[in-house]
């Protein structure tokens, strides 16, 4: 039963949005979270503890996002766990987004000058109010623009879950299209959805960088 | 005058005896030895590269010696934690290139330290914090950014700040050379009013004007030694080393 492609998919597409942007919201929040303690990792003191945020990153940037969400979704099944495919692309991309934060943060916390350790810790602060009151507030402003950015990559990454059956943007068209067989039509509208979710972002980080770019304020 | 012998050793607020420091093989403390007293006020000078700024930042543990004993206050300075906080919570330090926190206001760079090291309330830092920057000279400035100001205001809060934690000992690594000559008096007055309260100071730097008027000792160091160490006045009028009279023959022909 072929249907034609009208109003009503149109509206399921746009229905399956609030699933991308979920999945989206997730997996950076989660991977903020676990991001910031790979970042901190990666600037330890301690060299174990930099070899290992090393080795995760390494890890997760040089294989296939859809590898990963593979390995989670089966790997958890050989385990015994039932994974549902909502939940193990959370994981996943929890996972895969924290690796990538974490590396741009690093970044930004090693752009802070090192006289700020030294006033800081010569001050007798420690550690965690060092990191707290002193690098972290300006690594911050360095890390907005480029973490606004790496947004997009997260919501266009989302789009793999559907592979894993998970029903978001991608997989809502695919299953219009197995309807109305106007795989054209189908996914250029789901290209301009997504576009229109990630174009204002890629604005607001353009806008961040140049803003933060300015000579001082 | 040397440092008198056969005083009290609570009388010594630093001590450092066979300190030696290696980056890699090459080695920039060589068998240092020395002694602070309370109240002293030492002028640290020398070539670059001849490890002054190394030999105060281990008085600090900015930077790690690996040889040698240094105590600061009674307290010897090992890998142990709660011993460097000690130490740190004593000990103020100045840089050349102040390293104020640029995300704070000037009366929060002072407040900071005190309130998160020290448990003081936000009252009792900010009391202090205008104490102090009153007695530099710049209370007007408490809430401006540090990049709103000049150099040498910078430095001076940079002093303040460390006055807020009221420490033992000041070290200051060339405070003066990043700033533009019209400047560097008003941070070499901040320090002479320093000394003036009795202070206890260690300073790298080159304004033999400041050595010669404030200093007790000079101390002259050369590739990771202590080469001379002598009053001001012996020091510039009979040098005994030849690299000591080579070194002030550079600097003073400026
Ligand atoms: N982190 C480091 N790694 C390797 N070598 C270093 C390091 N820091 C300093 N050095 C070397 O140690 C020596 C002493 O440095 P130090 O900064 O103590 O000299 P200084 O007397 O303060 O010189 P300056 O007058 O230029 O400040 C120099 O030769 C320097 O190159
Ligand atoms: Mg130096």
């Amino acid at each position: 039963m072929i249907r034609a492609f009208g109003y009503n998919e149109f509206l399921f597409l746009l229905s399956a949005v609030q699933w991308t942007l979920m999945l989206s919201v997730i997996a950076f929040v989660g991977g903020g979270i676990v991001g910031l303690f790979v970042a901190l990792g990666r600037t330890a003191d301690v060299k174990p503890v930099r070899w290992l945020a090393n080795g995760y990153i390494q890890i997760f940037q040089g294989t296939p996002l859809l590898m990963q969400l593979f390995l989670v979704f089966f790997g958890a099944t050989v385990i015994g766990i039932d994974m549902s495919p909502w939940v193990a692309a959370a994981v996943g991309l929890t996972l895969n987004t924290s690796a990538f934060l974490g590396e741009i943060w690093r970044g930004c916390i090693q752009s802070v000058p090192r006289g700020q350790w030294e006033a800081a810790s010569s001050l007798g602060l420690r550690y965690p109010g060092l990191m707290r009151y002193v690098i972290l507030p300006q690594a911050v402003k360095v890390a907005v623009p480029p973490t606004v950015g790496y947004l997009v990559q997260v919501i266009k990454g989302t789009s793999l879950a559907a592979i894993i059956g998970f029903v978001e943007l991608t997989r809502a068209g695919q299953i219009v299209n197995n309807a109305t067989f106007q795989p054209f039509l189908v996914f250029s509208i789901v290209a301009a959805i997504y576009f229109a979710l990630c174009w204002p972002l890629s604005l607001l980080s353009q806008r961040l960088e140049a803003r933060y770019a300015a000579p001082s304020r | 005058m040397e440092t008198t012998s056969g005083q009290m050793s609570a009388d010594v607020v630093i001590r450092m005896e066979g300190v030696q420091k290696w980056y890699d093989h090459f080695q920039v403390l060589k068998d240092i030895d020395l002694e602070v007293h309370r109240g002293e006020r030492i002028v640290i000078c020398g070539p670059s590269g001849s490890g002054k700024s190394t030999l105060i930042r281990c008085i600090n543990q900015l930077e790690r010696h690996q040889k040698g004993r240094i105590t600061v206050n009674g307290v010897e300075l090992g890998p142990h934690h709660r011993q460097l906080d000690t130490v740190r919570r004593e000990v103020g330090m100045v840089f050349q290139s102040f390293n104020l926190f640029p995300h704070l206001t000037v009366l929060e760079n002072c407040m900071l330290a005190p309130m998160k090291v020290r448990g003081t309330t936000k009252a009792e830092a900010k009391a202090t914090a205008i104490r102090y920057l009153e007695r530099v000279r710049i209370p007007e400035q408490a809430d401006k950014y540090p990049g709103q100001l000049s150099g040498g205001q910078q430095q001076r809060v940079a002093i303040a700040r460390s006055l807020c934690m009221n420490p033992k000992v000041m070290l200051f690594d060339e405070p003066t050379s990043a700033l533009d000559p019209e400047m560097v008096k008003e941070v070499l007055d901040t320090m002479i009013g320093l000394a003036e309260d009795g202070m206890t100071m260690l300073c790298v730097t080159h304004e033999m004007g400041f050595a010669k008027s404030v200093a007790h000792r000079v101390i002259f160091m050369d590739r990771g030694e202590i080469v001379e160490q002598n009053t001001p006045e012996a020091f510039f009028t009979d040098p005994k080393s030849e690299r000591t009279r080579s070194f002030l023959g550079q600097i003073l022909a400026h």
